[in-house]
Order: C-alpha cells, then structure tokens, then sequence
C-alpha cells in the first residue's frame, strides 16, 4: 500500500474515534493524506466518511486520536482557526446575501481589506467561470452554478486543504461528469490537497489519485484506483468497488482455491489452507465459450446462458453455474461470438483476473 | 359557466384565463367572508365610532353633543402636560418590556430551535401553560411576589440589603409586562430561527467566522422576520397595557390605558378619550409599518 511520509503529510489522523453517544461513528482509523493529493473517501452511507471530513474541519472533535494539520495539532480547535475550507453538501449559500458577498465573507471574517477582499472575490468567481453573477442571489442561480459559488468561496481563502462533502450528488448526471473533470484540473493547477467524500464509487475512481474505502466506521483500503480495484482487500472492497462476482471457497494452499462445488481454481493469495474465502471475477474479465473448446490458460466453469441484457456497447450475460450465477460481460465486437438464453457455455478466465478476497 | 361555453375546446385565450382567475378570486372571497363579516362589524364599525367620538364635545352634563364637530380634543393632547408626560412614559416601559423580552427570548429560542424534536415540542408548551391561567390571576400573583412582605423583598432584606419597594413602581410594570408578553416574544423569534439551516452557521465558522460573528452576519439577518413580528406583538400590547399598569403600579406611574379608561369613566370625557385612543392606535400602526419596511418582506 502507498504511503506517504510524515514530512509532506497535508493530513495526518492517528488512532481517531469518534463516538456519538453509544454510537461508533468512526473507528480507532489512521490515515495519511499528502500535500497536494486528490483524496476520496468513499463508502455507503452511514460508513463514517462524512463523520471523518467533519472532524478535519473542525466541525465535530473527535473522541479520541490525534488529528494533525500540516503537522499542528488541530484536535479541538474550532472551524474558524484551521487552514481548511468545506464546500458543503447542500452548499450551504448565505440566502441573504449575493455572490460576491458569499464568496468575500471568508476574508472579510478574517479582517482582509474591504478592496482586496472584493478583488480577490471577484478573481475567484471568475475562476469558476460566473464572472457578471456577482450580484445574483444564491436562490436566483442554478444547481450547477451554486455549486461554483460554494467552491469560489471555499477557495477564495486559499485554504491548504480543500474539503468537499459529496459536492456533486445534487447535480445531473451530464453536469457531474463535466464538474468532475473541471475539479480534477482545478486541483492540479492549484496544487493543494482535495478530500473528497462520496458514496460514488465510479466517482471516486475518475477523479482520485488515492481512496480510503471505509464501513462501518472503519478503514478498509486506502490505495490508488487501480490497487483498490484490482487488489481489493477484502469481500466488502471487491463489492463496492465496481461489478464483481464472488465465487465462494476456500483456499487449499498458496495456488489453489477449491470452489463451495469442489471444483479447484488455480489463484495465488497468502492465506492458510482452510480459510474462507471468495474469488472475485470481475465481469469483463471474464469471457465466454462454447463448451469443449481447449482451456489454453487459465480457469473454467461451465453453466448455461440464463439471460442477455444488450447495452449497446457491451453485452450483459447471465450465467447459470447451478450452484450460483455469474456475470459476464462482452464488448458488442463484429464478429465476436454471441450467445442466446440456453446455450450450453464454459465461463474462462486468467489466472491474474482473479483477486482472493477474505470477508 | 355559460361565460365559458364558447371557450371550450380552444387552447387557453386570454379571456378564458381572465374567467379562470375571477372564478378564483371569487372562491378565495367566499371563504373570507365570515371573517371579513365579523371584522366589519365588531371591529371597523366600533372603530368608526371612536373617530366620530373624538371630533364631538363633552357637555356639561358628562355627556357627549355629536353636533358641532371640532378639533378641541386633538389639540388638548398638545397642550395638557400630563398627556406628554404619561405618553412618553408608556412608550419607554414598553420600549424597554420589548428590548428585555427580545434579550431572554433570542438565546431560549435558539437553545429550543437546537433541541431534537420531541423536547421542542415539550419545551413549546412549557411556553404556553402561563397562558391556562387567567392574566388577571396571574397578575395579582406578582402582586404577592413584589409585596413588602413577598419572597422577593425577603430574600433582599436576608442578604442585609433591606426590605425593598417593588410594588407600585415602574420596576413592577416592566417584570409584570415582560412575564405577561414573553411567550409572544419566544414563538415568532422560534418559528424564525428553527427556519434556518444549521448549515449556514457551520459555513459560517468554517469561513473563519468566530461564534459572535457567525452570529451577527448569518443568524441574526436571516432570523429578522422573526426578531420584527416577536417586537411588534410585545410592543403593542405594552403600549396600551392596562391590567399590569393598573396591578403593579401606582398612580404615580400612570400609562395610557389607564388615562384613556380614566377619560371614560370617571372624567366623563368621551371624546378626550377617544381622541387619545385614535392617537395611540396611530402611533401603533405607525411604528409597525416603519418596522415591517425595515425589516423588507416579513412573516
């Protein structure tokens, strides 16, 4: 797993927990987030994300831990005295007052001058591509437009970290996928660090150089994109992260995995002859035969096509196992081999296509 | 419905619009009309009689010639010091019954607004039970509080500061008025600031705002409709306030009511009365009006 060193850690959490009355929102988590990284946090709701990004920007303290802001202790420190700005889920727009006046309260909290704030503001919507909104009320613009205004006003402060609370969940889809390319570039050409939370695995995976999966209040992975969904750590990981199928079993020895029907499955993992486990399949990974044809390399099962969904791009087929079903999916090639509901298929895969998965 | 005959079938012309939005109209006035009906005649009609009142002249006699209208009660107002000196009183207690009531009510209401729901809810009738009791009850309560011989004077002279005098002072009037009118303070400023999105004030710290500043710039601006609508309903009421003034105070701190009640029954001056109540109404609908303009669009 990357880690980062302490040095250029933008955000450094040791050991935090944060408790709600009984509830255990976040726990006992440590996570390192580096200076200029684009951080996800991703996970279901209710998996403590939020929770995390409040406690960073001072909006809950935690329980226990120690939190540290470019090496400063900020545990208990509230909002206004750390060096980060939120832009919130809803926006959280100041109803009463326009756009340049939402995205100037920043400074003008922290006393800036009254013509340098304002030119500052102004530079800042332009930013965000709304110069000419500057006198419009947050009710008098669009989803997407707000959205801006809570980022010029977040980002007007030069904050050294960024936090966004699910910033993109409000907006339709063409729109999000727009705002995610632009906060990418956004944060590459201003060089501070971005975490961001969301529940949107797809999301997470376009827009992140690292993600923490987190459930139930607890760390599971933190990697890059292509460790997390490549190398899952674990059933809860390989699951969320993407389609996957899971296969149940347990592990014979260091390459072999014995399939819940008997059949054995050649697949590395480091774990004890016994355990239980899963081989995660993603569905594109695999592919489909007719049955009898020679297994050059790899793994195969037979069952028969049960349903085939066409998607355009893609074929969706369904795989009946007897003991389970299994998702494959095809690129919709000229030429490629289609099949129908009852033909008698072996479903084949590499060897490396396979993760080992634990629960 | 004949009138809209010829219209159907065709897309929506002008004019069937203008039939749809009188028949609107019309509908809205019908369930109004109890309302309209009852307020003509017991409220404008008495209304109209006070303004005729205060334009006749007192007999001798004590009674009231409607002939000969005449502007004498108006100008009296002007001249009689007492007048002067009995409105500028009553206008600074029920300034000051206003300022104190909004200085108790805006953090309780703020605390409640903050409360899960089901609190709330308790906390709103813990609000409302003074009301079960009778206000002139409730008054003569205070008179046994503020008493020489009451709890508050007892504790004084224990903590060696002496019997002190409540009763019959101005003093009495004020903690008898903000008692009588905080729940009219406490519901609007509540209704107005549980309105707010919490995530305002955490926006607000989050952009470096300190809990006072978060305070004057977010939360006090968006809870103004409240702060307006909670001043006027105290305001008033203490303006004209006549149990309290005539309880708890004395006769050397008169206020309005008293003196209007005062022209009716015992000076037997119909029309100085009622000139005094119209100025008074006047002065009311005064202040409201430059206070809801303040305050642009409220309630």
């Amino acid at each position: 797993m990357s880690d980062v060193t302490t040095g250029s850690a933008a955000v450094e959490l040791r050991n935090v927990t944060k408790r709600f009355d009984e509830v255990v929102a976040v726990d006992a988590i440590d996570l390192t987030i580096a200076d200029g990284e684009f951080f996800a946090l991703l996970g279901p709701s209710g998996c403590g994300k939020t929770t995390t990004l409040r406690m960073i920007a001072g909006l809950e303290f935690p329980t226990e831990g120690s939190l540290k802001i470019f090496g400063d202790e900020v545990g208990t420190l509230p909002p206004n005295k750390r060096p980060v700005n939120t832009v919130f889920q809803n926006y959280a727009l100041f109803p009463h007052m326009n756009v340049l006046d939402n995205v100037a309260f920043g400074l003008k909290m922290q006393g800036v001058d009254k013509h340098e704030a304002r030119s500052r503001a102004q530079e800042s919507i332009g930013l965000v591509q709304l110069g000419g909104m500057e006198k419009r009320r947050p009710s008098q613009l669009s989803g997407g437009q707000q959205q801006r205004v809570a980022l010029a006003r977040a980002l007007v402060n030069e904050p050294k970290v960024l936090l966004l609370d699910e910033p993109l969940g409000a907006l339709d889809l063409k729109l999000r996928q727009e705002m995610q390319s632009e906060l990418k570039s956004l944060q590459q050409e201003l060089g501070v660090s971005f975490v961001f939370v969301t529940h949107d695995q797809e999301e997470a995976l376009t827009m992140s150089d690292r993600i923490a999966v987190m459930d139930k209040g607890e760390l599971l992975q933190v990697g890059s994109p292509e460790q997390i969904y490549e190398h899952p750590a674990n059933r809860f990981v390989a699951d969320f992260i993407g389609q996957t199928n899971l296969l149940e079993g347990t592990v014979a020895d260091h390459e072999t995995v014995v399939l819940s029907n008997g059949t054995r499955i050649a697949a590395h993992s480091d774990l004890a002859a016994g355990s239980a486990v899963a081989l995660s399949l993603r569905p594109e990974r695999a592919s489909l035969h007719s049955r009898g044809q020679d297994v050059t390399d790899g793994a195969n099962v037979d069952g028969v096509v049960a349903r085939v969904t066409y998607l355009g791009n893609a074929l969706v087929y369904i795989v009946n196992l007897d003991w389970m079903e299994i998702e494959v999916r095809d690129e919709n090639n000229p030429g490629a081999d289609r099949f129908h509901e009852g033909d008698e298929v072996s479903v084949l895969w590499s060897t490396e296509s396979v993760s080992v998965v634990t629960n | 419905m004949t009138t809209l005959d010829h219209v159907v079938g065709e897309v929506a012309t002008p004019e069937f619009e203008h039939a749809n939005e009188q028949l609107k109209r019309r509908r809205g006035f019908l369930m109004a009309l109890p309302a309209y009906a009852y307020l003509v005649v017991f409220f404008a009609l008495p209304l109209v009689f006070v303004v005729i009142y205060s334009f006749a002249t007192r007999n001798r006699f004590g009674g009231t010639d409607l002939a000969g209208w005449n502007l004498d009660s108006y100008q009296r107002l002007f001249t009689d010091d007492l007048v002067g000196t009995i409105l500028a009183r009553s206008l600074w207690l029920a300034l000051l019954t206003t300022v104190i009531c909004l200085v108790i009510a805006y953090p309780f209401a703020y605390y409640m607004s903050t409360r899960p729901e089901s609190v709330r809810n308790l906390m709103l009738v813990f609000v409302m039970i003074p009301f079960w009791t009778n206000f002139l009850v409730r008054n003569y309560a205070w008179r046994v509080i503020l008493g020489t011989d009451g709890p508050l004077s007892q504790t004084t002279e224990f903590l060696g500061l002496g019997p002190q005098k409540y009763l019959f002072t101005s003093t009495a009037i004020v903690l008898g008025m903000v008692y009588g009118f905080l729940p009219f303070m406490v519901l609007p400023l509540y209704a107005a600031i549980e309105r707010i999105d919490h995530g305002l004030l955490e926006a607000a710290r989050d952009l470096y705002g300190t809990g006072v500043q978060s305070f004057r710039h977010v939360l006090l601006p968006l809870s103004m409709p409240g702060v307006i609508a909670g001043s006027i309903l105290v305001f008033v009421p203490s303006l004209g306030a006549y149990v309290t003034p005539e309880i708890l105070g004395g006769a050397k701190t008169k206020l309005l009511g008293s003196h209007i009640v005062t022209q009716f029954l015992e000076a037997r001056n119909w029309p100085f009365g009622a000139a005094l109540s119209f100025v008074l109404m006047a002065v009311m609908l005064a202040t409201t009006i430059i206070y809801f303009r303040k305050g642009g669009r409220t309630l």
